[in-house]
């Protein structure tokens, strides 16, 4: 029993215990938390796997942020966690069957004689200096440029979605209608005369100061 | 010696587990979305232990475009799930009905 085959069946039972965990467990936010560990540690068995660039993928798009999206929305929703789970344990029979069934039909397949997994024999021996992160790069930005690219819009066809449906209308905007500013008529109330007294500045020292240069100046021109 | 089987069959049981928790947690909308993340990472599973036992990186490219579908999936659908609870206050499965579907 080498090592590595050792960590497979820690990281698998823990894999396994997270998701078992995650579509039983009582309140919403433990369920999320408990797919985090089944995600980080799946994130290390493909480590194991020796595909390092989606592990760490896995681990950055899913934990930091699907993840947290899925926090924030359990924690933004105030759920009647009793309401959710009535007739829980009502359907594990008809769900118990369903899961082991389909569980040991796929398995019964794959350890067939017919299938023939055995054929594929141990994994590809990779060289030192091969670079998982440079081979997928190379591959993406070549031969699949398109799809790459129709990605990127379908992310942001996925962001522009969820910003238009839960986008609010500002409740007083500072917004105001420019056809009913040209609408207005200047005569009509729109300007309004007022009588007051005339306010008379009292002169103040440098001002008459000013006055008498002034003075002076007339004086001698004239 | 980790073989292909191994690795097949632990996304099988994975595979398994997430089928069952989605009848069990026919009310709860999010950990249905959960579940089907998990029956997403059953499949990733399965992609890269073919591509690592074929020496091909195919399955690894088809793993990045799985996780980005998935990812403006889970989003939209959380969008809605807020939606949803703003207009009607609730968002047990049983109680949207008001497409009388």
């Amino acid at each position: 029993m080498t090592f590595s085959l050792i960590l497979f069946y820690i990281l698998a039972a823990l894999i396994l215990f997270g998701a078992v965990k995650t579509v039983t467990s009582k309140n919403p936010v433990h369920a999320a938390l408990y797919l985090v560990l089944t995600f980080c540690m799946s994130a290390m068995m493909w480590m194991l796997m020796q595909a390092e660039f989606l592990g760490i993928t896995l681990v950055v798009v899913y934990v930091g942020a699907v993840m947290v999206l899925f926090l924030f929305v359990v924690m933004m929703l105030n759920i009647d966690i009793e309401e959710m789970r009535a007739g829980f344990w009502r359907n594990a029979p008809v769900a118990f069957t369903v899961g082991v069934l389909m569980a040991v039909a796929l398995i019964l397949i794959l350890v067939a004689p017919d299938t023939n997994l055995a054929a594929f024999g141990a994994m590809k021996d990779i060289p030192a200096d091969y670079s998982n992160v440079r081979d997928l790069g190379g591959q993406l930005y070549t031969t699949y440029l398109l799809p790459f690219e129709l990605a990127g819009v379908l992310l942001v066809l996925g962001m522009v979605a969820a910003i238009a449906l839960v986008h609010r209308k500002t409740l007083n905007p500072k917004f105001i209608n420019p056809g009913d500013q040209v609408k207005v008529d200047a005569k009509q109330g729109r300007m309004r005369m007022v009588k007051m007294e005339a306010v008379v500045q009292q002169p103040s020292e440098t001002a008459e100061a000013a006055d008498a240069a002034e003075a002076e100046k007339g004086e001698g021109k004239a | 010696m980790i073989t292909i089987t191994h690795y097949l069959v632990l996304a099988a049981l994975l595979f398994g587990i997430s089928a069952m928790g989605i009848f069990m947690n026919r009310k709860n909308v999010l950990v249905l979305l959960m579940s089907i993340e998990l029956m997403l990472l059953a499949v990733n599973f399965n992609f890269i232990a073919f591509s690592q036992y074929l020496g091909d990186t195919a399955g690894q490219i088809f793993v990045f475009f799985v996780l980005t579908v998935a990812a403006a999936e889970s989003a939209i659908g959380l969008a809605i799930m807020v939606l949803v609870f703003r207009n009607r206050n609730t968002i047990n499965v049983a109680d949207l009905n008001k497409l009388k579907g």
